[in-house]
C-alpha cells in the first residue's frame, strides 16, 4: 500500500502541473495570432521588442486595457486617443494657442459659422484618405443621446462637408470658449468603418483593431499592457514635420507605487505618470531620473484640488462661514508635510499658473484670503459663530453644534493626510471637522446626490480656457444628481450668467475674457462657493537610461507636458514623443 | 465506500450552494452603486444623456429586475458558464478575463503547494532527532512560517529584484515580449515566475517542516517504535514507519491550509503585479465590479472544493484505517 501512496503523490503533481501547463498554453496561443496580424516585430529576436526602440510608460491605465473605442474617452486603452485617433487641433498650454493638426486652419466666417480646412494627404491606417466627410461624420456622432459629448448639439446646429477639404459648423449659439475646447478634444473617426455602427456599438463597442489616422497602430495587448507600433506612413511626417521617435510604445497598467518605482530604477520604465511620494529623493540623487523642474515643485501643475463645501447645508450656506473655513486651512502644511513640496499651494482664485494672466490681482488682494488661524477665529466671531459651551469649538448661530465631516476616498493616502491636516487646522480655528474615508464609489454616489459636508475634488484639468473651471464651479441648474460639476450645489444666477457670457467671448479677445473673469473672480472671492487648496502636479518622472531630452525647465529642453494621461496627448504628450532622443548614440 | 463519498459529495454540494449565495450577496451589500460610478467616470453632465445611459446599463447588467429574479438568473448563468460582462473592463466578458488570469495563478499555486509540502515533510522528517539540523531547521522554520506572505514577497522583490537586479519585479512576462511558443518566452516566463513562487514556497515550507519534525519525534517515542527498537530493528526502518504515521495529520493539514495558501497567493500576486486572479480580485473590489468579483470568487471556491475532494480521496488511499472503517460501515 505504501508504495502505491508514494507513487501517487508525484503522479498527482505531474498531472496537475501538466494541466497547468496546457492551461497556460491555451490562453497564450491566441495572442500571437493577433500580434502577427498587427505587424511582424523583430523576428530574429524571438519576438522581443528591441529596448532601444521601445518606450515604456505607465500611469494612465488602472486595469487591463478594456477597449479601443475613442468615444469611451474615460476607459479606452491608453493612446487610443492621441496615438491612434487624432483631433482637428492640439493645444499648446505654453503659447495658449490651438495648434493645427488634422485641420490646417480654422476660422469663424461669421458670428455663428466656423469653417475648418482639412489638410490634404491625411490618410487612415488602411490607406484611405481622411476628408471633411469623416470630420462631419465624427462630430455628427454627438447627435446620439448616449454619446458623452451629446450636449454640444444643444448649441451646434449643423455640420456639413462643403467639399473634401472644408467642414462648416453652424451654431445656434456660438460658445467660442467651449468650442475651442471641443476642437482639440473630439476625435475624428473614419466614416467608412464607423458608418454602419449602431448607437450601441458606437458607445459600447470594443473596436478591436482600431483604424485611426495617428502615428501609431495597435500591435497587441494583455491583461497588464498595451503595445503600439509606429506607422511608417503617418501623414504628419511631411505635413507637420515631426516624427515620434520610439518605434514601439508599451503602456503598462498601473502597478503599485513600489513596483513602478522599482521598474523605473531597473530602467524597465521610461516614463511614469504616477504620483510617487518622495520621488524628490530620486530626482535629487544620482539615479538618472528627471522631472520637469529639478527643484520644488518638481512637476508642472495639471489641475487644482478644491475643497468643496455643500452649500445646501448649514452652516456652509453662509458665505462668511465659508470664507472663515478657507482662511483656516493650512495649505502650506499640506504642501510641505503631505506632499514634500511636490505640489504648489493654489492661488485664492484656483486658476492654474498657466492662466496667470487671467487672475485679477486687484480683486485677489482686496477680497482674497490667506491662511491665518487668528483671522479665521475673528471672522467666525464677527459672523456670529461663537463658542457657547466652552469646548473650544464654535456653534451655529442658533446654538446647535457644528460637526462637519470631510470625505476623501479610502486608499488615496495623500488626500487622506491632507484631510487630516484640514481637520486639525479647522479645529485650531474652532471648526469641528472629522475626516472620513469611504469607498470611492460610495463617495461618488454621495457627492452626486449632495449627501456630504466637505469633499476634496480635482476633476477639472488644465484646458484652453478658464471657462472650463468656472463651468465646473457655477454650472446651473442644480440637478437631482450632480455628476461632473458644481458638487457643492451653489446657486448664483448672476455668476452663471457671467460664465455663459464668458463662453461667448471670442478666444482671441484676451481683454474681453479678463473683463468677465474679473467679475466672476469677485463673486468667487466674496462668496467662496469652492475653496482652492493646491495645484496637483502633472506627475511625470522619466528615466534617462534609454531615452533622453525629456521636457524640462532647463534651457534648450522641450517645454511640452510629458504626460500619457487621458486627454493630455493633445496638450503636449504627443509632442513630447517627437522630441525624444535615444540615449545611446 | 459509496456511502463515504456520497456523504462527502453532499457536504461539498451544500458548501457550494452556500458559497455561491454568499458570493452573490456580498457585492450587493457593498456601499455605492456601480452604474452610478460608471456614469460619473464617463463625465456626462446632461440629464437626458445620463438618464439614457443609466437606463441602458441598468438594463444591460440586469439590475432592473427584482432581486430574487437576479439571484435565479445568477444560478442559471452559472450553469451556462456565463459570469456576465465586466463593469470595469467594459465590455470584456468576465470568463475571458478569468481564463486569462487562471494559468498564472495555477502555475504559481500548484507547484508551490505540492513542492513545499513534499520538501517540507521530507526535510522535517529528516531533521527530527538530529541535533545539528534540529537546531538550525527549527528556528528557521519558525521564522519562515510566521512570516506574512507579502512581507517576504516585498523583501524578495527588493533584494533580488531592485537591489541585485537578478529578477524582474512585475508582470507575468517581459513587457517587451509577446507570448509565443518559443524558448525565449518560456525562459522569460520562468524568470518572472521564480520570485512569486519562491515567496509562497518558503513560507509554506517552514510550516510543513516544523509540523513533520514534531510528528516524527512524537511517533519515534511511541510504544511501537520503542518495541521495534527493542526487537533490534534498524533505525531506518523505524523512521519509515514513523513517517507513514506522521504523514496523516499533515494531509489533513494540507486540506486546511489550502484556503490560507490561496489567500497568500492572492497577496503575492499583488506585490509582484503578477497577472493572476489575485490582481484581478483587487481591481474588481476597487472598482466595484460585481461580476468580475463573483466570477473570481466562484473560481476560487470551486478550486478549493475540488482540491479538498482530491485530498479526501488521497486520504482513503493512504490510510488503511479509513478503508477498514468504511468496509465495516458497509458490512
Amino acid at each position: 500500500m505504501q508504495t502505491r501512496a508514494r507513487i501517487l503523490i508525484p503522479l498527482l503533481a505531474a498531472g496537475l502541473a501538466a494541466a497547468a501547463c496546457t492551461g497556460g498554453g491555451g490562453t497564450a496561443a491566441p495572442t500571437p495570432a493577433t500580434s502577427q496580424a498587427g505587424s511582424p516585430p523583430a523576428q530574429g529576436n524571438a519576438g522581443a521588442l528591441p529596448r532601444n526602440e521601445t518606450l515604456y510608460t505607465t500611469g494612465t491605465q488602472w486595469g487591463p486595457p478594456a477597449n479601443f473605442n475613442p468615444i469611451r474617452e474615460w476607459d479606452s486603452a491608453t493612446g487610443t486617443k492621441g496615438l491612434v485617433y487624432e483631433t482637428l487641433f492640439h493645444y499648446d498650454p505654453n503659447a495658449g494657442k490651438l495648434v493645427p493638426w488634422i485641420a490646417e486652419s480654422g476660422s469663424w466666417t461669421d458670428d455663428k459659422t466656423y469653417e475648418a480646412k482639412i489638410r490634404q494627404g491625411v490618410t487612415w491606417a488602411d490607406g484611405k484618405p481622411l476628408t471633411a466627410k469623416d470630420v462631419a461624420f465624427s462630430y455628427g456622432l454627438g447627435k446620439m443621446e448616449t454619446v458623452p459629448f451629446h450636449n454640444m448639439w444643444d448649441w451646434l446646429e449643423n455640420v456639413e462637408a462643403v467639399d473634401d477639404q472644408t467642414v462648416r459648423f453652424s451654431f445656434s449659439e456660438a460658445n467660442y470658449q467651449e468650442w475651442d475646447f471641443n476642437l482639440y478634444s473630439r476625435v475624428i473617426v473614419p466614416e467608412h468603418v464607423w458608418s454602419g455602427r449602431s448607437e450601441e456599438d458606437v458607445l459600447n463597442g470594443v473596436n478591436e483593431n482600431p483604424v485611426g489616422s495617428g502615428a501609431y497602430k495597435y500591435q497587441s495587448h494583455d491583461q497588464d499592457r498595451v503595445v503600439w507600433v509606429k506607422r511608417d506612413d503617418w501623414w504628419g511626417k511631411t505635413a507637420l514635420g515631426m516624427e515620434p521617435k520610439p518605434k514601439y510604445i508599451v503602456d503598462v497598467a498601473n502597478p503599485s507605487n513600489e513596483v513602478a518605482m522599482g521598474m523605473l530604477l531597473q530602467k524597465g520604465l521610461d516614463l511614469s505618470n504616477n504620483f510617487m511620494p518622495g520621488v524628490a529623493n530620486l530626482i535629487n540623487g544620482n539615479f538618472g531620473i528627471t522631472s520637469y523642474y529639478d527643484e520644488p515643485p518638481y512637476m508642472l501643475s495639471a489641475n487644482t484640488a478644491w475643497l468643496v463645501p455643500n452649500t445646501t447645508k448649514k452652516p456652509m450656506d453662509d458665505p462668511a462661514f465659508r470664507k472663515a473655513l478657507a482662511t483656516s486651512v493650512d495649505v502650506k502644511k499640506i504642501v510641505e508635510g503631505v506632499y514634500g513640496n511636490l505640489v504648489k499651494a493654489a492661488s485664492p482664485t484656483g486658476l492654474l499658473p498657466q492662466w496667470d494672466q487671467f487672475v485679477d490681482q486687484a480683486v485677489v488682494s482686496s477680497d482674497g484670503f490667506t491662511f491665518n488661524t487668528d483671522e479665521a477665529k475673528k471672522m467666525l466671531a464677527d459672523a456670529g459663530y461663537r463658542d457657547r459651551d466652552g469646548d473650544g469649538l464654535v456653534e451655529n448661530k442658533d446654538g446647535s453644534k457644528i460637526s462637519l465631516t470631510i470625505e476623501v476616498p479610502t486608499g488615496w493616502t495623500d488626500w487622506m493626510e491632507a484631510a487630516r491636516v484640514i481637520s486639525s487646522s479647522g479645529k485650531a480655528a474652532g471648526i469641528e471637522i472629522t475626516p472620513e474615508f469611504p469607498d470611492f464609489n460610495a463617495l461618488v454616489e454621495k457627492r452626486g446626490k449632495g449627501n456630504f459636508d466637505l469633499v476634496i475634488n480635482n476633476e477639472r484639468q488644465l484646458s484652453s480656457s478658464p471657462w472650463t473651471y468656472y463651468d465646473y464651479m457655477f454650472q446651473l441648474p442644480i440637478r437631482k444628481v450632480q455628476n461632473t460639476t458644481n458638487f457643492g450645489r451653489y446657486e448664483n444666477k448672476e455668476a452663471w450668467e457671467l460664465v455663459q457670457q464668458l463662453d461667448k467671448v471670442k478666444t482671441d479677445d484676451v481683454e474681453g475674457m479678463k473683463e468677465v473673469i474679473s467679475k466672476i473672480q469677485k463673486i468667487h472671492m466674496d462668496d467662496m462657493p469652492i475653496i482652492p487648496l493646491w495645484y496637483n502636479g502633472l506627475w511625470a518622472q522619466a528615466s534617462n537610461a534609454t531615452w533622453k531630452n525629456w521636457p524640462s525647465a532647463a534651457e534648450g529642453a522641450p517645454k511640452h507636458a510629458p504626460a500619457m494621461w487621458r486627454n493630455w496627448m493633445e496638450l503636449g504628450g504627443f509632442e513630447t514623443l517627437t522630441q525624444l532622443q535615444p540615449a545611446a548614440g | 465506500m459509496r456511502q463515504y463519498f456520497g456523504r462527502k459529495l453532499f457536504i461539498y454540494g451544500l458548501t457550494f450552494v452556500a458559497a455561491v449565495t454568499v458570493n452573490w450577496v456580498i457585492p450587493r451589500f457593498m456601499p455605492g452603486d456601480p452604474v452610478a460610478s460608471m456614469l460619473a467616470r464617463a463625465r456626462v453632465s446632461q440629464p437626458e444623456a445620463v438618464e439614457a445611459m443609466r437606463v441602458y446599463y441598468t438594463n444591460l447588467f440586469g439590475f432592473d429586475e427584482p432581486i430574487w429574479q437576479q439571484y435565479l438568473n445568477f444560478w442559471g448563468a452559472l450553469f451556462r458558464g456565463d459570469f456576465g460582462i465586466s463593469i470595469y473592463v467594459f465590455p470584456v466578458p468576465v470568463t475571458d478575463l478569468i481564463m486569462g488570469a487562471v494559468p498564472y495563478t495555477l502555475g504559481l499555486m500548484i507547484p508551490a503547494v505540492l513542492l513545499s509540502y513534499w520538501v517540507g515533510n521530507r526535510f522535517g522528517a529528516f531533521a527530527a532527532r538530529r541535533k545539528l539540523l534540529d537546531n538550525t531547521v527549527l528556528p528557521v522554520g519558525y521564522v519562515l512560517t510566521a512570516t506574512p506572505y507579502m512581507w517576504l514577497a516585498v523583501l524578495l522583490a527588493w533584494g533580488f529584484g531592485v537591489v541585485a537586479g537578478w529578477f524582474p519585479i512585475a508582470g507575468g512576462y517581459s513587457f517587451s515580449l509577446t507570448p509565443s511558443w518559443s524558448w525565449t518566452f518560456f525562459v522569460d516566463l520562468l524568470h518572472h515566475w521564480a520570485l512569486p513562487f519562491l515567496s509562497l514556497f518558503l513560507v509554506a515550507l517552514g510550516g510543513w517542516a516544523i509540523g513533520m519534525r514534531n510528528m516524527i519525534i512524537y511517533e519515534l517515542e511511541s510504544d511501537y517504535s520503542n518495541y521495534l527498537a527493542a526487537l533490534g530493528a534498524p533505525a531506518k526502518l523505524i523512521r519509515r514507519y514513523a513517517y507513514r504515521n506522521a504523514i496523516l495529520p499533515q494531509i489533513t493539514g494540507l486540506a486546511l491550509q489550502l484556503g490560507v495558501l490561496v489567500a497568500g497567493a492572492l497577496v503575492t500576486e499583488i506585490v509582484f503585479s503578477y497577472p493572476g486572479i489575485g490582481s484581478l480580485i483587487l481591481k474588481a473590489i476597487q472598482n466595484q465590479d460585481f461580476f468580475l468579483l463573483q466570477g473570481s470568487f466562484m473560481f476560487i471556491v470551486i478550486g478549493v472544493l475540488v482540491a479538498n475532494f482530491i485530498i479526501d480521496i488521497v486520504y482513503v488511499l493512504i490510510d488503511p484505517r479509513t478503508r477498514t472503517g468504511m468496509a465495516g460501515a458497509q458490512a
